[in-house]
């Protein structure tokens, strides 16, 4: 995922999967996401050709919705949701935390609310949810991901 | 002995915090002492603050264990839970656990009772059986039937659901759509995400039935990405019933053609507003639309469209089922039926919790709830997400009914109670209010775009003591701006949360300063 060139022939996959059609340019980016972690200069032009929009057009899309990144992630994804039910249970502590106990291949974003808010806080970590993460718990989720990976 | 039947939740809460990893381990203890079992994955009940909650069927009773963990398995097995032997884990039969006994389950019946994704399971537990009465008495007796049941928008805004679906159904057009509402972004809700998880086909037939009742043959659910292990259960529903026939062409042989499209969101709050929504299944940004035209009659596609929230068509089937005349015999005033209340935050017994409008906050939070997780006291509530204001300890009296709510400078919403105890520095909540606005503003209105930042800044101001006067004065000003003259609820609604901590808790904002 590191890799600075997304493939162009996944990508021509992806908009052949949604037979190009230019009302699926959100499915499409939230595709290229899901399966290269961000979205580059070379996929826009891309899927402009592809589906007869302007440059412009997908260039919007892309900067509006936060799910859609345009450089590349670590190899490991952290969400800290940020909302007010994680907040009521130390969430802005846990994000402080989570911002220190990063390194180079942990991408830290936030996240408005992950439908956790009973086990709170919440966590997602490789598209995986965690209920009441606190600090320690925190860093052997990270600890066990880093571990399963290398 | 006998199969065993064992459930485990296959639910985003009970797998947050190790369900998975549960139903791992009574696999392979079951596999080691040679024990017949079968595991299903069950919805959750709820009851989020008994998560991981393991069910064994004993006889005709499902016998509960509460909080499992790997760890307890093999003492579980030890203590005989194959025949619902005691163990300090035990709760006992499911249908005797206060907590849930004494909801009103219209919707959320199924949910926890049925393995989420058989469908076999789904059609012996009354699945299907609304979709098959509206068939017999057809279109006009479906809107009829949720007309008179009073049911209103449960996404939030609380439209009546009748008037809605009778305005598409009285449109003429070769197109129609239904558009489901699954981008449930406020913080303290996951009604929407348990009802799709524990009762994908519920949803399924719930949209089918609007879809006949208006005369739409497409529909499209609009999903948040926050989401993924809904994503996967409902993805695995939707084939499901497209293999069986009861999506497509000519369903069961009715003559009615129905399908369903699921879509996911990319990380934006605002389009859980119904027309970014639609912009957003268009593939575009998910820029606010102006009203008129309403999406009734210019909706996706510039198509006739019904926008309704997933908990809000999950209330159809039993109206069909059972009349509109019984659901508007539960709640108060306006306010007709069952709302699913999300207790959350800082709360001891979290979770979801359906009741008759009516019950106050203070049942709620004090009698389901058993006040905060952390033993302090309750210092703020905030109902209804992020645009809803915050309450005070002395307005848990307020009976949960919409007008009432109104009355009282609230909202509520989508049912999400978030409970802060007296750690909370309300002024903090008041920026963070207005820094998520900022954050999540689609941007075509100045007041929601501009005046958001600049609510920032002059709470920062306040904060740190700096031209007091002036500054509250701004405030309240800029409040009014962005509440009359705002495009949608985003930039109209924030300054709810805003005002309440100023008139509540005012003496956040600089310690040892009079307000």
């Amino acid at each position: 995922m590191t890799d600075q060139a997304i493939d162009s022939n996944s990508v021509a996959a992806i908009i052949e999967h949604f037979d190009a059609r230019p009302e699926m340019l959100v499915q499409i980016l939230v595709a290229v996401v899901s399966r290269h972690g961000w979205v580059s200069e070379a996929v826009i032009r891309q899927l402009a050709d592809a589906l007869n929009l302007s440059r412009a057009d997908v260039h919007g899309v892309v900067e509006y919705y936060h799910d859609f990144r345009t450089s590349p992630p670590g190899r490991h994804i952290v969400k800290v949701c940020r909302a007010e039910a994680c907040q009521a249970m130390g969430s802005r502590a846990l994000a402080e935390h989570a911002e220190k106990a990063a390194a180079d291949d942990v991408t830290v974003e936030p996240v408005y609310c992950l439908g956790n808010c009973a086990c709170a806080p919440a966590v997602m970590l490789n598209n995986r949810t965690y209920g009441r993460v606190d600090a320690e718990r925190f860093d052997a989720l990270l600890a066990a991901a880093r571990e399963a990976q290398s | 002995m006998s199969r065993v039947k064992i459930y485990v939740p296959r639910e985003t809460t009970a797998v947050s915090i190790g369900a998975d990893e549960v139903a791992v381990a009574i696999a392979k203890e079951a596999k080691q002492r040679g024990a017949d079992i079968e595991l299903v994955r069950n919805g959750s009940w709820g009851a989020c603050w008994l998560e991981p909650l393991v069910e064994v069927l004993h006889g005709e009773t499902r016998i509960a264990y509460g909080n499992v963990e790997p760890g307890d398995v093999s003492a579980l097995f030890d203590a005989g839970f194959l025949e619902g032997a005691a163990h300090d884990k035990r709760l006992g039969p499911i249908n005797e656990i206060d907590y849930l006994v004494s909801q009103d389950r219209w919707t959320f019946w199924r949910c926890g009772l049925i393995e989420a994704l058989s469908l076999d399971d789904f059609i012996a537990h009354q699945g299907f059986k609304a979709l098959q009465k509206a068939w017999e008495i057809g279109p006009d007796a479906v809107v009829d039937a949720v007309a008179a049941s009073g049911l209103r928008g449960r996404g939030g805004a609380g439209f009546p659901t009748g008037i809605k679906w009778r305005t598409v159904a009285a449109t003429d057009s070769d197109q129609k759509y239904i558009a489901c509402n699954a981008d449930e972004g406020d913080s303290g809700t996951f009604s929407d995400r348990m009802l799709m998880e524990g009762d994908p086909f519920g949803l399924i037939e719930s949209l089918a039935i609007a879809g006949f009742a208006v005369g739409a043959n497409r529909a499209y659910i609009y999903l948040r990405s926050e989401y993924p292990l809904t994503h996967m259960i409902l993805g695995r529903a939707l084939e499901t019933a497209r293999a069986a026939g009861w999506l497509g062409e000519n369903i069961q042989g009715s003559g009615f053609s129905f399908d369903i499209d699921l879509h996911l969101g990319a990380g934006s709050y605002v389009c859980g507003e119904e027309t970014a929504m639609l912009e957003s299944l268009e593939g575009k940004k998910g820029i606010v639309r102006y009203k008129p035209p309403l999406p009734a009659i210019e909706g996706l596609f510039g198509k006739p469209t019904v926008v309704n929230n997933v908990v809000t068509l999950a209330s159809v089937p039993n109206i069909v089922n059972l009349g509109g005349e019984r659901y508007a015999g539960m709640g108060v005033n306006r306010s007709k039926g069952t709302l699913a209340f999300q207790l959350a935050g800082n709360v001891r017994r979290g979770g979801l919790v359906e009741k008759s409008f009516g019950i106050t906050l203070r049942d709620l939070i004090e009698g389901y709830g058993g006040g905060t997780a952390s033993g302090r006291p309750v210092k703020a509530v905030q109902v209804g997400g992020p645009l809803g204001a915050y309450l005070t300890a002395a307005q848990l009296d307020t009976p949960l009914d919409y007008e009432a709510f109104i009355e009282i400078g609230a909202m509520l919403g989508h049912g999400g109670i978030v409970v802060f105890d007296d750690t909370v520095n309300m002024a903090e909540q008041a920026r963070f209010a207005m820094e998520f606005c900022a954050i999540e503003s689609c941007g075509k209105c100045t007041p929601c775009r501009i005046g958001s930042t600049r609510g920032v800044e002059v709470i920062d101001r306040m904060i740190q003591g700096e031209k007091r006067d002036e500054s509250y004065d701004l405030l309240v000003e800029l409040c009014d701006t962005m509440e009359d003259a705002s495009l949608c609820a985003m930039g109209g609604m924030t300054p709810y949360p805003v005002r309440s901590v100023l008139r509540h808790f005012a003496e956040d904002f600089a310690p040892g300063d009079d307000a």
